[in-house]
């Protein structure tokens, strides 16, 4: 399945995934992660550890809403994978990403802008090993 | 007003994974796919957000504290480990199969796709998963 170059606006939505990372930064002291806000909600340790996560969620959730409010259509998801390899691949990525103490927006966004050394190693790691699985899934496979 | 604060970051956070492509599954596998339908758009993702945090972290550091809280909160480990490199690397397996990212299927759940429900709740169990093996270590393996 082929997509679109979109430089001009993936640049743009980069650049609101950071200014939101230095707000919660700025606001709560707090590392905007993916994989820490889902951990923090599955296992948390207090009321109020519980709640500036829910929140920060809520707001997540609530963004497909407000772009499909502005421009009247929902962002596009298309989906090139089976319904057992989003499945199998979801139980992976949560598991790998707790072990690894983060993922893309933890240790991708907010590790490297911290000039993290655990995240520039975590990084190269991720990409590597996603592009080599897209390989083998694609190309060696033959799957889509 | 501090819960307000963060479901603003929330938000922001999901417009700019909306808006940069990153919610979109197939976007993101033609990223990795170098030897096929290659889309580079994802780089620019990294290089947006990186630049902007990179200045805004400096600039945040600046600060005694955060404004709704009494300090910064940030991640003191240094140490590259095993647990480090394995897990990073189980994660872009896992990332190269699905497509999603726990950062892009939390914003993407407002759309009411089963696909990110599916995903969502492999992502849970996963989690979950490691973390009952990581107790189950402690109290049986250990002297």
């Amino acid at each position: 399945m082929e997509t679109n170059f979109t430089p001009f606006a993936s640049l743009a939505g980069g650049a609101a995934i950071g200014l939101s990372a230095v707000l919660l930064m700025v606001g709560l002291g707090r590392i905007m992660g993916a994989t820490g806000l889902l951990s923090g909600v599955l296992f948390a340790e207090s009321r109020d550890e519980l709640m500036w996560r829910l929140a920060v969620i809520a707001g997540m959730v609530l963004s497909p809403g407000v772009i499909w409010g502005v421009t009247g259509a929902m962002p596009s998801i298309e989906v090139p994978v089976s319904p057992r390899m989003i499945a199998i691949g979801g139980v992976i990525v949560g598991i790998g990403a707790r072990m690894g103490s983060g993922c893309t927006s933890g240790h991708g966004v907010c590790g490297l802008s911290r000039l993290s050394i655990r995240s520039m190693v975590a990084v190269p790691t991720f990409i590597l090993t996603a592009g080599l699985t897209v390989f083998v899934i694609r190309h060696v496979l033959g799957g889509s | 007003m501090k819960l307000v604060f963060a479901l603003v970051t929330g938000l922001i956070f999901g417009v700019g994974i909306a808006v940069s492509g990153m919610m979109n599954p197939a976007k993101v596998l033609n990223f990795f796919d170098l030897a096929g339908s290659w889309d580079p758009s994802l780089a620019f993702v990294m290089a947006g957000a990186v630049f902007v945090a990179s200045i805004g972290f400096r600039l945040a550091s600046k600060r005694p504290s955060p404004v709704f809280s009494n300090r910064f909160q940030l991640p003191t480990a240094a140490q590259i480990d095993v647990k480090l490199v394995a897990g990073s690397a189980i994660f872009g397996i896992g990332w190269g199969i699905a497509g999603f990212c726990p950062g892009a299927a939390l914003p993407a759940l407002g759309t009411f796709r089963w696909e990110v429900g599916l995903f969502a709740a492999a992502v849970f169990t996963g989690l979950w998963l490691h973390r009952a093996a990581v107790s189950f270590r402690r109290e049986h393996l250990t002297a």
